[in-house]
């Protein structure tokens, strides 16, 4: 059984992580970072069967992707505290010379990091890809996706969505971070996404709703996802976040998309979150 | 003007038929296929316009139709990278390169993925669909992407063996072939090797340097040049990235003027890396024959060749036209 209370523990500290981050590199998207915390927190220290130790191809591994590359904060922080870097390695984000670049990227060789992303609608393509390769190796360990929710309006993402169900990649297991926010506004307003449970259930896809920021939900819907490996249908979690969650001034509003905190408004975050793993310093 | 002796190994070139370099991708995919385990094959919707059709047959598991989704095919094929296949995407030129060019630069280039981009249809010589489809940008987009290998055989036989050779060379590859039959002159079995050009000819008054289709042009005009008493060195550049700077400048060297011949737009294509090379090393007249900052339009492959200036004749005159500036 997961351990809900040590879970919520790290995902505070990956969101101190996140914080601190952005505010040092006085850049970077906080909101979408917050909101996905909690997912990708429990992703990597319960649900993934994955190796710290870091090998490109991922064979015999679960595998993530991180479709919506500008919530890099977050993915670093908890590739970091899993052991795929030291934790030190975190205040150089977004600084000359860092492997931890503004976007993720392969190119500085940065162990956890698969494929660049940033330009968005990209990643559950090559999800698919790697799909394919462990349906073809035989590797019966799960592909996961993320992706932003505004992200859904580049047709690249529709185009994979239907080549998941036409080829019946049940290995491929996405969620989408439905914050309903975006950088110009509301997504209701730019582009309004319709029903999205019946946009992907009518594309073959096994679909699920969850509250995206409780972990007892996460841990239960994933699992339950994964147990209906061999129906041949690809699974999407919708997953109801919202941008920002645990720092109450950044909460529901698209202001903190992409925007970095001053000294003051970090230290009120700051205060809002628990340490429970130990700061890193801020030093490059 | 040298001798006409020095022309005997230009003679030698004679074609053994007409095939088309697509039809020489589809040999090389089956063969590197039945070579390598590791090479997996994607389509968006042209499997016979590729030639793929072998391949599949012989490998059925080890092929993936994506239908109409160029951009969703990039993105597979870097996926399926990741993970150590060796995957060959096959669609148009056009669609391999316009189309998906943030899905090759974020997905493929930027991350270092070794897919082989394998385009057909490339040029003017399509044909008779028109401008829409005849792409003459992607050279120079694909040579612009850091890290990218770009290659333009010339015919059957060196497409086939193209083919074969980029599954052992690590990293992105845009490999660009057409549609036409075409003059098969390079021997079977003539080695291909990734970033080394191939003297087809031995010359001393203006060196050719000539990729694709336009390779064989390029002889045919060397050929009529010898009988005016020109010496053209012909040498193809099947690599137009990375740049076999040593066989230019060692042509150069000797003939002090140069022609280059591509079916690619003058901007961003083989000779602006030629003149790149030699404005930087060995500055020396130049002549390009490309088409010159124009779409194409529908019509057979000779007549839209000659009417945009990539005929043999157009080689002809672009040669007389630099002997004069040496």
């Amino acid at each position: 059984m997961a351990d809900i209370q040590q879970l919520n523990k790290i995902a505070s500290q990956v969101r101190r992580d996140i914080v601190r981050q952005v505010s040092f590199a006085t850049c970077g998207h906080p909101g979408g970072s917050l909101g996905c915390a909690d997912y990708l927190t429990a992703l990597y220290f319960e649900i993934m069967e994955h190796d710290k130790g870091f090998n490109m191809k991922g064979k015999g591994e679960d595998m993530f992707f991180l479709s919506n590359g500008h919530i890099s904060p977050l993915f670093y922080s908890v590739l970091a505290r899993s052991g795929y870097f030291p934790v030190e390695e975190l205040a150089t984000f977004r600084k000359l010379n860092s492997r931890l670049q503004g976007h993720p990227a392969t190119h500085e060789g940065l162990p956890g990091v698969r494929v660049a992303s940033g330009s968005l609608g990209q990643g559950l393509s090559v999800a698919c890809g790697v799909a394919l390769s462990k349906r073809l190796e035989k590797d019966d360990k799960t592909v996961y996706v993320l992706t932003g929710d505004g992200e859904l309006q580049e047709g690249q993402v529709w185009e994979a969505i239907m080549f998941a169900a036409h080829h019946k990649l049940d290995n491929i297991i996405t969620a989408v971070d439905w914050n309903g926010q975006q950088i110009d506004g509301p997504t209701k307003k730019i582009m309004a996404l319709g029903d999205l449970n019946a946009k992907w259930t009518s594309f073959g896809w096994e679909v699920l709703e969850i509250d995206g920021n409780n972990m007892e939900d996460i841990i239960k819907t994933v699992n339950q996802a994964k147990s209906t490996r061999g129906n041949g249908k690809p699974k999407v979690i919708l997953m109801k976040t919202v941008m920002g969650f645990g720092v109450d001034y950044m909460m529901h509003t698209h202001a903190w998309h992409g925007k970095a905190p001053n000294a003051e408004q970090t230290e009120t975050a700051l205060a809002q979150l628990e340490e429970t793993m130990g700061d890193y310093p801020y030093s490059v | 003007m040298s001798s006409i002796e020095s022309f005997s190994k230009l003679d030698q070139i004679i074609p053994t038929g007409k095939k088309s370099t697509r039809d020489g991708f589809g040999a090389g995919l089956l063969e590197i296929g039945t070579q390598n385990d590791q090479v997996v094959a994607l389509c968006a919707d042209l499997i016979g316009s590729l030639k793929m059709q072998p391949f599949i047959d012989k490998y059925p598991e080890r092929f993936f139709q994506v239908g109409i989704a160029e951009a969703n095919m990039m993105g597979i094929a870097a996926g399926l990278a990741t993970t150590g296949k060796i995957p060959y995407t096959g669609t148009f030129a056009n669609f391999s390169t316009g189309r998906v060019y943030d899905q090759i630069r974020q997905s493929i280039a930027y991350s270092h993925k070794n897919v082989k981009i394998c385009a057909s249809h490339a040029g003017l010589s399509l044909g008779e669909d028109g401008a829409t489809h005849q792409i003459l940008e992607d050279l120079g987009m694909m040579k612009m992407l850091p890290g990218m290998t770009v290659i333009n055989p010339c015919d059957y036989n060196q497409t086939k063996a193209a083919t074969i050779a980029i599954a052992e060379h690590y990293g992105p590859v845009y490999l660009r072939f057409g549609r036409p039959g075409w003059p098969v002159f390079i021997p079977e079995g003539t080695k291909f090797e990734i970033g080394k050009a191939l003297h087809l000819a031995e010359g001393s008054d203006v060196s050719i340097f000539a990729t694709g289709h336009l390779v064989w042009n390029a002889v045919e005009a060397a050929k009529e040049l010898a009988k005016q008493g020109i010496s053209c060195e012909v040498i193809n550049i099947h690599t137009i990235k990375p740049l076999d700077d040593e066989a230019i400048l060692d042509s150069v060297r000797k003939t002090k003027c140069v022609v280059s011949c591509e079916e690619h737009q003058r901007h961003g294509g083989l000779g602006d890396s030629i003149a790149q090379l030699l404005a930087r090393k060995m500055p020396a007249p130049m002549e390009y024959v490309a088409v010159n900052d124009s779409f194409g339009e529908s019509g057979s492959p000779v007549d839209l060749l000659n009417k945009y200036g990539l005929g043999v004749q157009d080689v002809v005159q672009a040669v007389q036209a630099v002997l004069k500036r040496k």
